[in-house]
Formats: structure tokens, sequence, C-alpha cells
């Protein structure tokens, strides 16, 4: 037999069906559904009279609008906002699918919820629509983002109509260096590649550095796999999977857990499997990086300089002009004396536990900037519980965060959390595009650490200066 | 699904690479639960000024563009969120072709479900192309489906791939789901041999 790359064994795995063409169709094993990108497929659904074929593995939750201010459990004040939570509401019971609603203290941003319930685990294929489901390819299962219709065909078959994507190998070798984390990384593999880098191609992450990240910091690379392009990115299983997925609600237990194990310690690349397109970053090379523009392959390391559009090629050219004049910045300028005026920590790529930490230790007995709008997000309702638990809210506060409840929130400001036209943010999201956090509003992608940092100091700042 | 054959239109140009999804529609406008009537605020954010008036720079508001029926774009066209109010918004203005030297995927994706038709050309034609559209309403290109070909104002033609599944159900204006829902036998077949294999699922 000829060697599997990983992306090839779980592709294999989940053939339904194959045409002459090559056309497939791909068994879904978990469905995630949230209220924006849903209730179009729902609706189609009662028009041709169809049902979920397969709610036991569909799972839904509201995140993208739902408000993040403690007032919430007295209601949504947005009436379109409302309606789409509670057509979600209604779509799970008619339907009979997995729920959990918005006052429910499991509920927050899909892609926390499905690792942290359990329904998420190594080789299956997982989809939702909503781009940055290539977060769960962190346990080695292979997870993309899909529109709705394919929601819709989705919910109606269990499968997709896909054709196999090419494989590509990331490799980050070596150690990372102090101040360096998760986030860094994968901003500097798409400042590496470009956003259209990983088009066409399922992206592997290897290597010391990333083996040596634990699930929350994978999820955190796997996540903006989309970013550069790719349709999902996974990283193979090791014991720091099988450690964070054992005892979940839903994971598999007793016998069923030895029969899941056995096959999920055949889950990686065989030696000699061919990877179609290869790179390789070393982990020492790495720098805590930030955005200046307005797309995320616009990376460069905290002590650098915005960059001359002159100096780029083809139509990066125009773009880099006219990003650095919608960010409001001058080429030469150091992206350390760039001034901030809000921060923003949370979303699916950087919402978990271990990004709390990450900020609070450098916000510990700290005050946030006079006049800095400054807060945390929580992933989910368990992030914000155990992240009170562990006393990290406390330090947020006396920094001067707000405390919110679990949801998208700023990341795209479908909520009431918006930037206000020429307001400047750091963000620990993953779209730094024009109006993404509101419209005229500035977005430098950061780590948490780093947004920390800069909530302190009132400007980008290198989160080495702190440590 | 309405059937596509051939377009023969208004091409225009913009070359601005990497334009997102949250440039072809800002998220204050992913608040509806319905599919249609989303045309209004294609490019919501470079058409129209903040006090919500016309930008006349902005090509599709120049006259000679308003009945656009063909987008030639920069690369990485469509990058960023899955949402599929983008080609619905498309759509939904008029346009039935994107033409570009590369999609994102999921955009790509959408658009065969929506009856749009990206094309992928090579950079020298597309430069071909550009210029084409940049000459207003006058110089009109056509799209066909069936051949495989565009055709520019002046006569010029360029051939495109397309995948053979996909150029069929555009042809045919197929819905997707009843296709697969024919295929029915083979999903329960997987599913027996899916549970046994991996009973935890």
């Amino acid at each position: 037999m000829s060697p599997k790359t990983l992306y090839d064994k779980i592709w294999d795995a989940h053939v339904a069906h194959e045409a002459d063409d090559g056309t497939c169709l791909l068994y879904i094993d978990r469905h995630l559904v949230h209220e924006v990108t849903s209730p179009q497929a729902f609706e189609g659904l009662r028009m041709a009279g169809r049902k979920v074929r397969a709610p036991e593995k569909t799972i839904a939750v509201p995140d993208h609008n739902v408000p993040t201010t403690p007032d919430r459990v007295n209601g949504i004040e947005n009436p379109e906002s409302r309606i789409q939570v509670e057509a979600l509401d209604k779509n799970a019971k008619d339907f009979g699918i997995h729920y959990y609603p918005v006052n429910d203290v499991r509920q927050g941003i899909v892609h926390i919820v499905g690792p942290e319930q359990g329904w998420t685990l190594p080789g299956m294929t997982v989809v939702c629509g909503d781009s940055h489901t290539a977060t769960h390819g962190a346990f080695g299962a292979l997870a993309h983002g899909i529109g709705t219709s394919e929601v819709e065909h989705v919910l109606a078959t269990q499968t997709l109509i896909q054709k196999k994507s090419k494989n590509m190998k990331v490799e980050i070798t070596g150690k990372l260096q102090p101040g360096v984390t998760a986030k860094d990384i994968t901003l500097a593999v798409i400042g590496e590649t470009g956003t259209a880098g990983g088009t066409g191609y399922v992206i592997e992450y290897c290597g010391e550095a990333i083996r040596d990240l634990s699930m929350e910091g994978r999820m955190t690379v796997c996540n903006m796999a989309i970013e550069g392009g790719a349709r999902a990115g996974l990283i193979a299983p090791d014991e720091t999977t099988f450690e964070y997925v054992k005892g979940r609600p839903h994971a598999p237990k007793g016998a069923q857990w030895e029969a899941a194990m056995d096959w999920w310690k055949t889950l990686f690349t065989d030696e000699g499997a061919h990877f179609d397109k290869v790179i390789t970053l070393r982990g020492e090379d790495i720098a805590p990086v930030v955005t200046w523009g307005t797309s995320p392959e616009d990376v460069l390391p905290i002590t650098a300089t915005v960059p001359n559009p002159e100096d780029f090629e083809g139509g990066k050219v125009d773009a880099a002009r006219r990003s650095i004049e919608y960010m409001g910045l001058e080429a030469g300028q150091k992206l350390s004396d760039v001034e901030i005026d809000t921060v923003f920590i949370g979303s699916c790529t950087n919402g978990r536990i271990e990004d709390l930490r990450a900020a609070a230790e450098i916000l510990k007995g700290k005050k946030i900037k006079d006049g800095m709008r400054a807060m945390v997000v929580p992933g989910s309702g368990l992030v914000r519980a155990q992240a009170e638990e562990e006393g990290l809210a406390e330090i947020f506060k006396e920094a001067g965060f707000e405390w919110r409840l679990a949801g998208c929130s700023m990341c795209l400001a479908m909520n009431p959390d918006q930037l206000q036209p020429g307001e400047r943010c750091a963000a620990t999201s993953n779209r730094n595009f024009e109006g993404r956090q509101g419209r005229g509003g500035r977005t430098h992608l950061l780590s948490p650490a780093m947004a920390a940092a800069a909530a302190i100091t009132g400007r980008l700042t290198d989160v080495r200066e702190l440590m | 699904m309405e059937k596509f054959e051939k377009v023969h239109g208004v091409a225009a140009p913009m070359p601005l690479i990497n334009i997102d999804t949250d440039m072809i529609i800002p998220k204050v406008h992913l608040k509806t639960i319905k599919r249609s009537g989303l045309g209004v605020v294609l490019f919501d954010e470079m058409r129209y000024h903040d006090d919500g008036q016309e930008n006349e720079e902005f090509v599709l508001n120049k006259p000679a563009y308003r009945q656009t029926e063909i987008l030639v774009a920069g690369d990485n066209f469509g990058c960023g969120s899955s949402r599929e109010h983008a080609p619905w918004a498309i759509k939904d203005f008029g346009i039935k072709v994107v033409i570009s030297t590369s999609f994102a995927d999921i955009f790509f994706n959408n658009c065969f479900k929506n009856g749009i038709l990206p094309i992928v050309v090579e950079e020298e034609h597309h430069a071909v192309l550009m210029e084409d559209a940049h000459k207003g309403e006058n110089a009109r290109m056509t799209v066909h489906l069936e051949d495989q070909k565009i055709t520019t104002s002046d006569g010029v033609e360029i051939a495109f791939d397309i995948d053979p599944h996909r150029k069929h159900c555009l042809l045919n204006g197929l819905d997707d789901i009843g296709l697969t829902m024919e295929k029915d036998h083979h999903i329960d077949k997987f599913e027996d041999h899916a549970s046994q294999a991996r009973p935890w699922v």
C-alpha cells in the first residue's frame, strides 16, 4: 500500500460514493450550526418537506450576534438578532438537534463548544457554516467551513459533494522563543504563504514547535488555516490530544474509548507520503508579530516598521497603498509607536482558557492606560467559569477590562460590540479586513499576551519588554 | 435553479486583490433569515458614503456599469467568511459571472450553488479581460458555458476550464440535494459500515 498523509486517511475513511470524474460524497460525522448561516437552510428543508438525516450528529449554538453584556439574560434587544436566535431555538426544537441555548452555561462560540463538549474527535469529518471550522483540525479531524446551501445539503443528506484537495505540509521546527505563541506561529505562516497560498490545499501542521503546543494552541493555529486560503488545517492526534478529549461529555467511554484509541493511533502521515507543497519555518525565527494592513497576510514582527507599498509587486502595490491609508498609518512608521484605543481579547482564535491565562499573566497587578476601552469575551460560559475560579477574572477587572459573557462579539461585530470609524483596536481575533470590527474601524491582529501589553501601554508593544 | 447557458452583457472591472466577503457584504446585512433582496447592499461600504449617499467613484455606481452582469476582479476574490450572503447579493444585483485569477475555496463553491459562474483565467488573459471591462457599457462581453469560452467586445476568444459535474449542474439548473438523495442507498451502506467500524461517532 502506498504511504498516505493524515488527510488521505481521513478522506478515504469518509467517502460514501465516488463518481467516475472523482466527485465524491463525503460523509459528515459532526455538523455544527449557528444562527447566522442556518435559517435559510432550515427554511429550504421545510419547503421541500425534508428532515434532518442525522439529528444526533448535529449540534447548534447561537454565538455570532448574541450580546455579551450581563443584561442579555433579559432577552436580546436588537430585533433582527433576536429573530435569528429565536429561529435557531425553533429549528433546533423542530428538527430534534442538540442545542445549547443563549443562557446555558455551556453556550459559547461554536468552535469552542464543540471541542469542549467532546463532540469533536480525532479522525472525524466536521463541518459548519462558518469558515473558522478549521479550528477542529487541531484534533486531527478534517474540518472546514461551508456555505448555507451546503448546510442544507448536510442537514438533508449528512454528506457533502466534494473533490479532494491537494496535500500541503507546514513544518515548524525547533522551539519557540519566550513571548512567542501559537498566534504568532499561525500569523507568521500566513505572512509567508499569503492569503491565497493555501488555496486548493489541506494543510498538515507538524514539527517540534507544533507538537509542543497545548490543544488550545493547536486550535489557534488550525483556526487561521482558512486565512491562508486552505480548505482545512490538520494536526495529527497524540497524547496531548487524547488527554484533552478523555472524559469530555460526548467523548467515547469504556470499551468504545479503547476501540477509538486503536484507530486514532493510526492517524498520522506515513513515512514517505507525498505532499504537493511544503513550507518550513524555524520556530526560533518567529517573533511576536502584529498585522499592519487589512489582510491577514500583512504580518510583521512588532520590531518592524510599516512597509512602503512600492516595495511590493503586482496587485499588492495598490492593495498595500489602500490598506495603509485605511489604517491611518505611514510607511516607515515604527509599529511599536502605533497608538491604540481599544483592546479585544476573545474569539474562536483566542478565547480559550490558556489565552486568558496568557493575557492575565501580563496584566497581573497592572492597570490599562487611561481612556482605553478593553474587553475580555471568554469563548464559552465554561471558559468564563473556569477563569473566574482561577482568579483571572479578578485580574482583568482590576486592570480595567470589561468581563463579558461568551460569544463572537467584536471579532465580527454583529452584536453591539463594535468599533466606531477611526477607532483602532488591538484584537486577538482573526480578520483585519476593512470594516470587519465596525465600519471605518482599524484592526491589528496579535496574540493575547501582546493584546494585554498594548492595553497597558496604549500602543502596539513588544510583550517581551513587559515580561 | 435557473439554467445557465450564455451571458452577453456589461463587464465591470474591480482590479483590487483580496476582495473579501466582508467587503462584498458587511455583517450588518447578515441578520436576514431570507436569501433575497441583498443586491442593494452589495459592496455596501465601498458603494455608499457614511450618510447613505452613493459613492460616484465606485465602479458599479457609474452609469456605464449599473447593468453589470460580469465582474472582472483581482486575485483571491471572495476570501474570508463563508457567508453565502455574498453570492446571494451578487446574484440579486444581476451579476452572473465573476472572472479572476483565483478565488477563495468556500466562495467558489457557494457560487455554483446559486447559479453564478466563477471563472479562473491565467494572468495574461485576465489582463485582456480587465482592459475590455474598462471600456464601459458599449463593450459587452460574452460568456458561453457550453463552449467554455469568453469573447471580448473585440472578438478575442478566451477558453476556460470548469469541472464537468459543475458544468452539467449549471447548464441544467440541477439541485444538488435532489441529486444526492438519488444516491441514498450509498449513504445508507456507508452508515452501516461506519457504525460497525467506528461505533463511537
